[in-house]
């Protein structure tokens, strides 16, 4: 069945679109801040697995590197470019993340050069494919929901159930209030980066599977396309992103099946600018009030 | 003491006009004596396409205070208007590009309405986002639209070629004091007063009573019509046009350029645009690896600049030649006034 096979097809694609979409809404609810450069961590997860099992390291030991890069990245940019700029107009710290995410893809192509060169996908996920029926599912796309879906289950038990997890909704609630209850403010934004850098880093490896690819830009328009999912799902929300990311997923499959995959780049961002022009908060978000 | 000597107004327009023909003719003459190369004529052209695009984007960013990111959206559009027009029409020659680049600030100006409008409802990164997603819709449609058509519109991702040639020195050179012209009067305004007051407030300007669409449309569209400008010098410069020249990279050089100038200041676009169009042709001929990293180096200094300067490294400094003049009288004229009370007071 044609349908069912795209509905998987739109179910794996919208799987990592949720995990980079998840990191963004993080970032977003605590700081304010579309970290452009998400997108960018993930290029560089996706570059240290390849490089790291092209160097012979095993393949499963590479994901967890590839991923604990991710996380250092993402601290690190936090730490350099955008703490010092706290207390600025949101518009310097949109440039700074638009510099880091430009600095990163540059250096990048001049480290690694602008050729996209093959990802040992299936070094990581080894297996035959699932029959159902007449139905074939590739091993890949199965892997990538049950993991993308646990570690959504995952990060839902964290942020519900967990103390860190309590201290990051403080934050993205109040920042000011949060201080005066105890919570170390900047503590809490260092996790928060670490953990969405976290799932991009799940992301990447994911998607590497998913397209065994890695160039320097790939991270770009896969970036976009998250932040595109976050916006839809309501930026700040975490059952959001999670929505946002299938919605966008499914609705990119059903483009490219339909034969109109030229246009799948605009469709994505016609659906972005109908969410924006009608409903800025997206699906799940929180109306956002201005005190003068 | 004394007081302090006001340049009258048609005085400043001498002042400022001389300067302007003074530039021109330097220029024609460096030209015409071929003191300066032709490979840096070349340049010199970029330069004037670039300062042109960064002035207008400027206005919807150091003026209004958003961060569109979809300036190149209205580049493309502006040359593509530009170049289709110039190939079907059976005029040629000057009067066909003027007729071309008129036109194409127009239609710029058009999707400036038709983006603005929706956009500007939003504030702060969701206007970034959306005018992004509007730059790369635009490239998609032009990448496509033969195919929907029916017939060679764009000529899609093989580009549009054959674009008869006729940007030269006076021609942009005449842009540029046009656009700066145009730009500085209309911040000098009621309107670029009240640009500036949404700038800096916009709930405060609102309830001041300016009406905060229409003028943040204005600057839109007025930022659009001159990035259209550019296109159209753009697309007659290279005598082809491509989808790809005008994605998000485009955008964001441009946009480098205004926030390291600074964001609200036209000598600090101006200057920025020339260093930054010259940079990468210097750094080619002094060290090729230097040059090859040299997007890596504008990140970094974007970054530096964002972290220590935020306005950029001429803030809102507005260069005025008049000002400068007035300056220097009335330090020679205080010295007078001071020696005098000195001279009285015994």
């Amino acid at each position: 069945m044609l349908l069912l096979s795209q509905i998987i097809n739109g179910l794996q694609l919208g799987s990592i679109y949720a995990l980079v979409a998840l990191g963004y809404s993080m970032v977003y609810g605590i700081i304010m801040l579309l970290n452009f450069a998400h997108g960018d961590i993930i290029m560089v997860g996706g570059y240290v697995a390849m490089l790291t099992i092209a160097a012979g390291v095993h393949p499963l030991l590479a994901v967890v590197l590839a991923i604990l890069a991710c996380m250092a990245l993402g601290v690190v940019i936090d730490k350099v470019a955008y703490a010092p700029l706290r207390s600025s107009p949101r518009i310097s710290l949109l440039i700074t993340a638009i510099g880091v995410s430009f600095l990163l893809e540059n250096l990048a192509q001049n480290i690694w050069g602008a050729n996209a060169r093959p990802f040992p996908n299936s070094a990581i996920i080894q297996g035959s494919a699932l029959h159902i029926g007449d139905v074939q599912i590739g091993i890949t796309a199965i892997v990538t929901i049950v993991v993308s879906v646990l570690s959504m289950v995952v990060l839902t038990f964290l942020v519900q159930k967990t103390k860190r997890g309590k201290a990051m909704r403080a934050v993205s609630e109040d920042m000011g209030t949060a201080q005066l209850m105890g919570i170390n403010v900047n503590n809490t934004i260092t996790f928060t980066f670490a953990v969405g850098s976290a799932l991009a880093g799940i992301g990447s490896i994911l998607y590497c599977c998913t397209y065994p690819q890695v160039s320097p830009t790939m991270g770009s328009m896969l970036g976009l396309k998250a932040f595109v999912a976050a916006v839809l799902g309501g930026i700040g929300s975490i059952p959001g992103a999670m929505i946002g990311g299938f919605a966008i997923g499914m609705a990119e499959v059903l483009v490219r099946a339909v034969g109109l995959s030229d246009w799948t780049d605009g469709v994505v961002f016609a659906i972005l600018i109908v969410v924006l022009l009608f409903r800025p908060t997206g699906l799940m978000g929180r109306p956002m009030t201005e005190k003068v | 003491m004394r007081q302090r000597i006001q340049i009258p107004m048609p005085v400043r327009y001498l002042i400022n006009g001389a300067l302007v023909v003074l530039l021109f003719l330097l220029g024609q003459f460096l030209i015409a004596n071929n003191i300066i190369s032709s490979y840096f004529q070349k340049i010199l052209l970029q330069v004037g396409i670039y300062i042109i695009a960064a002035v207008s984007l400027n206005v919807a960013t150091g003026y209004l205070g958003q961060l569109p990111l979809g300036h190149a959206g209205f580049m493309a559009v502006g040359g593509y208007t530009a170049g289709i027009f110039m190939k079907s029409i059976p005029l040629t020659g000057l009067p066909a590009f003027v007729l071309a680049i008129i036109l194409a600030g127009i239609v710029a100006g058009i999707f400036g309405v038709i983006i603005g409008i929706p956009a500007l409802r939003l504030k702060g990164d969701y206007l970034a986002i959306i005018t992004l997603g509007f730059g790369e819709i635009i490239r998609v449609v032009l990448l496509n639209i033969d195919s929907v058509l029916g017939f060679k519109f764009t000529g899609g991702a093989a580009g549009l070629m054959g674009i008869p040639k006729y940007t030269s020195f006076p021609v942009v050179f005449i842009c540029v004091a046009v656009t700066c012209l145009f730009i500085h009067t209309m911040m000098k305004s009621r309107h670029g007063r009240a640009i500036l007051a949404i700038r800096e407030n916009e709930i405060a300007a609102e309830a001041c009573g300016i009406h905060t669409t229409y003028y943040k449309t204005m600057a839109f569209v007025a930022s659009a019509f001159f990035a259209g400008v550019s296109g159209a010098l753009f697309a007659s410069y290279l005598g082809l046009l491509v989808p790809g020249d005008f994605g998000f990279m485009k955008s964001i050089e441009i946009l480098v350029m205004v926030v390291l100038g600074g964001m609200g200041s036209m000598l600090g676009s101006v200057l920025a645009a020339t260093v930054l169009t010259i940079v990468p042709f210097a750094l080619q001929s002094i060290s090729q690896t230097v040059a090859d990293y040299r997007m890596v180096i504008y990140s970094v200094l974007l970054i530096i600049v964002m972290i220590f300067k935020p306005s950029g490294l001429l803030g809102t400094y507005d260069f005025s030649l008049t000002r400068i003049i007035e300056g220097l009288i009335n330090r020679a004229g205080i010295h007078d006034g001071v020696a005098r009370k000195g001279e009285k007071s015994k």
